[in-house]
């Protein structure tokens, strides 16, 4: 375990660009989801205020 | 057969179509995605040989190469995209176009950010301002950044198309410099892995990892690439009948 996360001496170096790829991919994954669930509640929205108008 | 082809081309190329088949299509290319990335990442971190110059540290491949590929790819995507949605004036290629941007500068920051954390114990700097690799992936991030500014910057989204599909096949150039920068200069860079004239230069258990991760971040960027095409054509086409009665078939069925 001990071997594993010090990666001979290079551990800190590995492990953070490891942590920080998984980060952005995160980010990436919540941001696409977050954008396209506003985007389609304000087209929903929008629709169903014209259809009230109606 | 032109006229058969030409007509299945639109039909393909159809907004609700696209819509349809892009939401069929994300899990089942998310989800490959993530199990390829985590036993790519797992076979490359515990189980790929030690290189025996640079030791562990030579780990980072496993998520720099992929990123710096996507980052090439993304921007390769976003400028084709726009010239056949310049030259034949497909407005999804521009929805294609705009959506890539994003996840390419997401990944030219990745290439950047690890380089640069790769470089500190190999190289001794985190940056190497007169090396035409880094500096050129530098200045695709940029390209990215001021892509994504013009468009912002130009309310009509005709223009904004044109304006930044121009902007992204001028940037062509720099991804060519990208590509070959190791080959044409003197870098401080390692030399092309891969794609070399004899076959990749890496032992087996070391490169079965990198491709799998390779195949694994292709395959995530292709589904949020559909997601935020999908976002696109939703935006552009929210006064067109079908998305009027898709949100009223969801709205009934909820």
């Amino acid at each position: 375990m001990e071997e594993a996360l010090s990666m001979g001496r290079y551990g800190a170096y590995v492990w953070s660009s490891f942590g920080l790829t998984l980060l952005v991919l995160a980010i990436n994954e919540w941001r696409t989801r977050a954008r396209h669930r506003k985007v389609y509640r304000n087209v929903a929205m929008r629709i169903r205020a014209m259809e009230d108008k109606r | 057969m032109w006229k058969y082809l030409t007509r299945l081309f639109y039909r393909f190329a159809s907004p609700p179509h696209v819509y349809r088949l892009a939401g069929r299509l994300t899990p089942w290319l998310m989800l490959p995605g993530a199990v390829l990335i985590v036993l790519g990442s797992w076979k490359g971190l515990f189980l790929a040989p030690e290189d025996y110059q640079q030791g562990d540290a030579f780990r980072i491949i496993y998520v720099h190469v992929p990123s710096a590929y996507l980052s090439q790819m993304a921007y390769m995507l976003m400028a084709t995209a726009g010239a056949i949605g310049l030259i034949w004036r497909i407005k999804l290629a521009h929805a294609v176009a705009v959506s890539a941007a994003p996840l390419g500068a997401a990944f030219a920051f990745l290439t950047l950010a690890t380089g640069a954390i790769w470089g500190r114990p190999m190289w001794g700097t985190w940056f190497e301002w007169a090396d035409p690799r880094m500096m050129s992936s530098l200045v695709l991030l940029f390209l990215y950044f001021g892509y994504m500014a013009l468009r912002a910057a130009i309310d009509d989204l005709a223009k904004a198309d044109k304006a930044s599909a121009m902007l992204a096949m001028v940037g062509v150039v720099n991804v060519i410099v990208v590509r070959y920068s190791v080959e044409w200069w003197s870098s401080l860079h390692q030399g092309q892995t891969l794609l070399t004239d004899r076959g990749p230069r890496m032992s087996e258990g070391m490169l079965a990892p990198l491709l799998i991760n390779l195949l694994g971040f292709t395959l995530l960027f292709s589904g949020w690439l559909l997601r935020r095409v999908r976002t696109e054509v939703l935006l552009r086409e929210r006064r067109a009948s079908w998305v009027g009665k898709m949100v009223a078939a969801e709205g009934a069925g909820a």
